[in-house]
């Protein structure tokens, strides 16, 4: 299972710098910094989902609050089989469905994102609905940490402990970069941890480019909260993971890959690829 | 076209018989436009288990029927407006009709980018009832005066806004928007306003209703006390020879441009007459209809593009801002004269 996932987050990383070379530009930075908390939901065995029928009505939701990162969901959906991987080259293409921002119109996406802070909102009425009606579905939130400085991302949290939703998890990539610089400089967030515990959620932290563990951790979410509360996953990642040049730094938050940048990006996740078999 | 959400729908017959007695009744309550759409929204969810009601903290003017009656379908979410525009979407997204109750403003302007993307962009069943619209508010100050929703509210696409006049609209108007698909604002107001209906009303999402006739000028007015006031003043103005037209825009978006192109061809002046900014609301509605299709002057009546900083009563407001009957009156005879 370990090999398959780190194999699916390769590929999903690959799509990423493909994407980043052939298209106007993508947000690099929190799209490999995402990869393995996507490569768990949708490969880990943890969202409930039909990619033949994207809006059956048992699946679970993820709602992917940070959209900037739209390269990576897009990667993750193809993959997953919800639209032929193909059609990732028509990525900000005239005529694509696929916009820079996620849009709902995209099989899978089940929100369109981009404007920060509108996702966990959403995910809390999803999840009141559900279990008003005591369907077993689950909302699964991504966020990003600096999408943490919006105020309705608190709004969201302090109502979901509010109202018992256990029923939703939210997953933090904390990658400690927003546009401007770490977050820690440019608005401080931490101590992020705490802030959750303070607002009634049942928080576990995670090694967040370790596929393994962050499968584990969403597999067993349930074992992880009492009853009654809502849970957050904080992944710690890093800015652009997997490559030597846009790893750990805001400079490739957004940006486009020259051909020469490219071929060494698809190099480096060779011997990646090489190093994990 | 309007969609309807079938599980609703209900003959038009049944949602008159709803309103417990008659307009008389309604008036001998003391009900509001706030009382009688929750009344509405309330009878709505009897018949549609979709249906959830959200507020932000309203107090006792809030939804305590609603809540004594389904209390796991009514959420108090505090104050937090762009949570609960949020969460009323996320709850239609999965499948239910969300009423929103709050203030207007709040909910127009604190969460105005979450009513943008979640509520329009999605087409979620969201229908944001907004109070403390206009200046009804008179002795609370700029911060709670509302004079801003319809121009916000009409420029979101997809949006359907409604504007009662009085509170027998208030019912059919949420009702319309209960069984309707789609995101909704419905404007009401504050306190208990005059009647103008009785129970042969009848409306629909992008109608109107004409509600005296007239050929010298028309009286195009929307939304709560100005329809009243358009008709005092088409009195007072039948005083001094003036016929009339008087027409009630409840439905500024989509709006009925027929009923605007036949004011304008039929009276070749129109004054507009809302409790709301003169930039962006009823009066530019009528003036682009106006402009685009049948060119006849257009005199906008509404509140200043101002502050209101003084301290005086809601009527005081009105009469300084010329929406009083008496304002009406002068502005249409002013106009009459310079134009006909």
């Amino acid at each position: 299972m370990t090999d398959q996932l780190t194999d699916i987050a390769l590929r999903i990383r690959k799509h990423i710098v493909a994407l980043a070379a052939d298209s106007p530009g993508a947000h690099v930075g929190g799209s490999m910094s995402a990869t393995e908390i996507l490569t768990s939901l949708y490969f880990g065995g943890v969202l409930n989902v039909d990619p033949a029928n994207p809006g059956w009505k048992e699946r679970d939701y993820l709602i992917f609050s940070k959209g900037h990162s739209s390269a990576a969901l897009y990667a993750a959906l193809a993959e997953k089989g919800f639209f032929p991987v193909e059609e990732l080259k028509t990525y900000k293409q005239p005529g694509s469905r696929l916009p820079g921002h996620p849009s709902k119109t995209v099989p899978g996406v089940e929100l369109s994102t981009g404007s920060l802070g509108h996702g966990l909102p959403v995910a809390v009425g999803l999840a009141m609905g559900m279990k008003h009606d005591g369907d077993p579905n689950r909302v699964f939130v991504v966020l990003g940490d600096g999408e943490c400085q919006e105020g309705s991302i608190w709004e969201a949290a302090m109502a979901a402990a509010h109202y018992g939703l256990d029923n939703l998890v939210a997953i933090v990539d904390r990658n400690g970069f927003q546009e401007d610089g770490p977050t820690e400089d440019v608005m401080a967030i931490e101590p992020f941890a705490d802030k959750w515990r303070a607002f009634g959620w049942a928080v576990i932290g995670v090694d967040g480019h370790d596929v393994n563990s962050v499968t584990e951790a969403l597999r067993h979410i349930d074992h992880w909260r009492a009853a009654g509360r809502p849970a957050v996953l904080i992944a710690r990642t890093s800015k652009g993971h997997g490559l030597s040049f846009t790893s750990n730094t805001h400079t490739w938050h957004y940006g486009k890959f020259t051909a020469e940048q490219r071929a060494q990006a698809m190099e480096e996740l060779e011997l990646e690829a090489v190093a994990a078999s | 076209m309007t969609t309807v959400l079938e599980p609703s729908v209900e003959p038009a017959e049944t949602l008159a018989a709803d309103i417990p007695g008659t307009p008389e009744w309604i008036a001998a309550q003391g009900l509001g436009a706030v009382e009688t759409s929750r009344l509405a929204q309330l009878h709505a969810a009897r018949r549609d288990p979709r249906i959830f009601s959200l507020e932000g903290d309203l107090g006792d003017w809030g939804g305590p029927a609603f809540q004594a009656e389904f209390p796991d379908r009514f959420r108090d979410m505090g104050i937090a407006e762009a949570n609960l525009i949020g969460t009323a979407a996320g709850l239609a997204l999965g499948g239910k009709v969300s009423f929103v109750n709050t203030f207007g403003s709040f909910a127009l302007m604190r969460a105005c980018e979450q009513v943008r993307l979640d509520v329009a962009y999605h087409r979620t069943n969201v229908k944001i009832a907004g109070s403390f619209t206009g200046i009804g508010a008179a002795f609370s100050g700029p911060t709670h005066h509302c004079g801003e929703d319809l121009a916000i509210a009409r420029v979101l696409p997809g949006m359907t806004v409604l504007a009662p006049a009085d509170s027998v609209a208030a019912y059919h108007l949420t009702a319309i928007a209960a069984r309707t698909e789609g995101p909704f604002y419905l404007r009401l107001g504050l306190e208990p306003t005059p009647q103008v209906y009785d129970e042969t009303a009848t409306f629909t999402v992008g109608g109107a209703n004409v509600l005296r006739e007239g050929t010298d000028l028309t009286l195009i007015a929307a939304g709560l006390n100005s329809v009243a006031s358009a008709l005092r003043a088409a009195d007072l103005l039948a005083a001094q020879g003036l016929r009339v037209r008087v027409v009630d825009l409840y439905s500024i978006k989509p709006v009925n441009r027929e009923v605007i192109v036949e004011s304008a061809r039929r009276t070749g002046l129109i004054v507009t007459v809302e409790e709301h900014s003169v930039h962006g609301g009823v009066g530019s509605t009528v003036a682009e209809v106006v402009a685009e299709e049948a060119p006849v002057p257009v005199r906008k009546l509404g509140l200043a593009d101002e502050f209101s900083h003084e301290m005086c009563s809601y009527d005081d407001h009105l009469r300084r801002n010329g929406l009083d009957p008496e304002g009406i009156a002068r502005a249409a005879v002013d106009s009459f004269r310079r134009w006909k």
